[in-house]
């Protein structure tokens, strides 16, 4: 039977069906951030169970940490604690963990791929929502809860219904200046918050596989955000390329056994999908958030949306309060909005081509008077190669704050938050009422566009600055 | 994990759509490592408004929430369930979840029914009209009763089993360890695997 791409992962994976039952799914690795495992953990061992493999369950610190290293240790001491139960956790359950202060430390979404420990046609499960990041190599990724993580640690399976499937077309080329960040924001506000719910998404079409894998990964990562379960793109040469030589990839003879095992994952010719969505590359420009969710942005050309204009119901009531949230009034130009803050950073834009991007147009530039800039890298080894290309003198030059690996101000559980009022572009995931900070304001952006509108200190494409 | 068979009690009306998870519990509480005393932050900033709905005091003691389309987006902090179920609700009735959350709130005692929109807003309705109006959640006949309302819910056999006599997930999967035994040896050997320190 001709299958699509979710299927095969799907079939390769499952333990047991049985009618009438969800299928029981093996689970190829589980990834653990402090924040939604130490429930989990304590879980097991009130029941006596045991991490059925902690060979395949990998941890990592990233939710709670500072980033400021100047400002000494952990001082708040909910985190601290936090913090510390997850290496107790670890050492009691012989799980790896790359701690705060480790080369390999840094956002558990970033550090995967990075460690090439994220591979085609795998399962991969970590109690957090962008989990479906890692669905940029072909592996079926998803966010789970706490409950769930406790499964997984115990049995190394979930049980699961099968997901129905989607495929999401993107045809044509990305019009020069736009990014994977605009295609994936002005893909959420054509389909919708909620326009992904219960399926597994395919990434198809020439505008996706011209991505670089770090593109791919800012595509898979949002699928969250309009609901998806997972997100996934079919491996093909720019994912072998990525992966050949990391850490953790096969290698010799191991590394053509899982070429050819992954050369046969992609969607048969004749397989069908349960829905379709097409979408034009060639209309996408640079693309913001004006409202409370992520389906909530227009083009960086466009104005703030006029609730009246929007349908009835839901959506109007939803746009009418989040304009009050967010302090703005209908009909304004994006670019006439100035910023307080902008943050370049997080598991969505937080890589080596998110930092170089934003270098480049803040290279000889200022960020505006009156406007912070923190530049926060998804992960100590995405540090150590930006500073070894000169970057974090770069963005210092231009009077940002170079920090150190962590989720940082994407969620603000570390010291890194907006005070009420405060209006941030950010290149990270939500703009939920108080993501970043009680009472921020965020607006979700490119790191193209976040770079350009510190300089300017509204929001603003890399084309406005040269008529500066 | 407790059964559930049926519910009876007055309700929450929440007429929002898209409430996510950073609304239901702010990430500053998610710092915790327990698993209780989630109640106080559920939608702690709402809930500094003496206005908002869950504050009215004919709105104490219910332990239904009716919430809007699209409700448990975002992250997939499973706190979000355990700020509810600690605050006293034991069903959230609206005509969209989330994904995660709905999977989350099968495993941590909240059952989340999904009906259609016309029907939340009829009990939402129902509710404004008078607070002290009961809703049965009645999940061995897959039903939600209100007033002149008798509404059919969807929820697979399997699960509803498992609800009804309250078995752990976990212990459930366990008795197919020969299975998952039996699977693990036929992995291909070069399927990636972190050295253990
Ligand atoms: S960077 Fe943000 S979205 Fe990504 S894992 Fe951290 S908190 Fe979650």
């Amino acid at each position: 039977m001709a299958k699509t791409l979710a299927e095969k992962v799907w079939d390769e994976h499952v333990v047991r069906s049985a009618d009438g039952e969800p299928d029981l799914l093996y689970i190829d690795l589980h990834l653990i951030h402090e924040v939604t495992s130490p429930q989990a953990f304590d879980g097991l061992r009130m029941a006596g169970r045991t991490l059925r493999r902690p060979d395949l369950t990998l941890a990592t610190e990233d939710h709670n940490v500072p980033t400021d290293l100047l400002q000494g240790p952990i001082k708040d001491p909910i985190s601290k604690t936090q913090i510390e139960t997850l290496r107790k956790n670890c050492a009691e359950f012989g799980v790896r963990l790359y701690p705060m202060g480790d080369a390999s430390q840094g956002i558990v979404h970033v550090i995967g791929p990075q460690l090439g420990i994220t591979q085609p046609g795998m399962t991969i499960v970590c109690g957090d929502s962008h989990t479906s990041t890692h669905g940029a190599f072909g592996a079926l990724a998803f966010g789970i809860g706490t409950s769930e993580v406790e499964h997984v640690m115990a049995t190394q399976t979930l049980s699961l219904p099968r997901p129905k499937t989607m495929a999401v077309t993107v045809e044509g080329d990305l019009p020069v200046g736009t990014t994977a960040k605009d295609l994936v924001l002005a893909l959420i506000a054509q389909v919708g918050t909620g326009g992904g719910q219960g399926y597994v998404v395919e990434y198809r079409g020439d505008a996706i596989t011209k991505l670089s894998m770090e593109g791919r990964m800012t595509v898979c990562n949002m699928s969250i955000e309009w609901g998806a379960r997972a997100g996934m793109i079919a491996p093909d040469q720019t994912t072998y390329d990525y992966l050949r030589g990391r850490d953790h990839a096969p290698a010799g003879a191991d590394w053509d056994a899982a070429v050819a095992a992954w050369d046969a994952l992609r969607t048969d010719a004749d397989a069908t999908f349960d829905k379709e969505v097409v979408l034009d590359a060639s209309t996408i420009t640079p693309f913001v958030t004006w409202g409370t969710n992520p389906a909530q942005g227009v083009a960086l050309s466009d104005v703030v949306p006029d609730p009246q204009a929007l349908p009835a119901g839901n959506i109007r009531d939803a746009a009418e309060r989040a304009l009050v949230y967010m302090g703005l009034t209908a009909g304004t130009p994006m670019r006439d909005i100035a910023v307080d803050t902008v943050f370049l950073g997080s598991c969505t834009n937080g890589r080596m081509e998110d930092l170089r991007a934003a270098a480049a147009i803040l290279e000889g530039r200022k960020v505006a008077e009156g406007v912070r800039m923190l530049v926060v890298p998804g992960s100590m080894l995405v540090k150590l190669q930006a500073e070894k290309e000169g970057l974090d003198k770069v963005f210092s030059d231009a009077g940002a704050e170079w920090r150190s690996a962590g989720c940082s101000m994407c969620l603000g559980m570390n010291p890194d938050t907006l005070t009420p009022g405060e209006r941030s572009a950010s290149t990270s995931n939500r703009n939920f009422e108080g993501r970043q900070g009680r009472g921020g304001r965020t607006h979700l952006v490119s790191p193209q566009v976040a770079a350009a509108t510190a300089i300017v200190g509204r929001f603003a494409a890399p084309s406005d600055l040269q008529e500066l | 994990m407790e059964p559930f068979v049926t519910h009876t009690g007055t309700a929450v009306p929440l007429r929002r759509s898209d409430v996510d998870t950073d609304q239901i519990i702010p990430s500053d509480w998610l710092k915790r490592v327990e698993r209780t005393g989630f109640g106080k932050g559920l939608f702690a900033e709402w809930r500094e408004d003496p206005t908002f709905v869950l504050n009215r005091p004919e709105r104490q003691g219910a332990t239904v929430l009716l919430a809007g389309e699209n409700f448990g987006t975002g992250s997939s902090r499973e706190h979000a369930v355990w700020a509810l179920t600690d605050f006293g609700f034991k069903a959230v009735i609206s005509s969209r979840f989330a994904d995660i959350f709905r999977g989350n709130s099968l495993k941590g005692g909240l059952l989340p029914v999904q009906l259609p929109a016309e029907v939340v807003t009829a009990l939402m309705d129902l509710t404004d009209a008078d607070p002290t109006a009961e809703i049965t959640v009645d999940l061995d006949a897959r039903e939600v009763r209100a007033g002149a309302i008798t509404a059919p819910f969807d929820l697979d056999d399997f699960t509803r089993w498992r609800l009804m006599e309250g078995l752990d997930d976990i212990g459930l999967t366990l008795r197919h360890e020969e299975s998952v035994a039996s699977f693990e040896k036929s992995r291909p050997s070069w399927k990636p695997a972190t050295a253990v320190s």
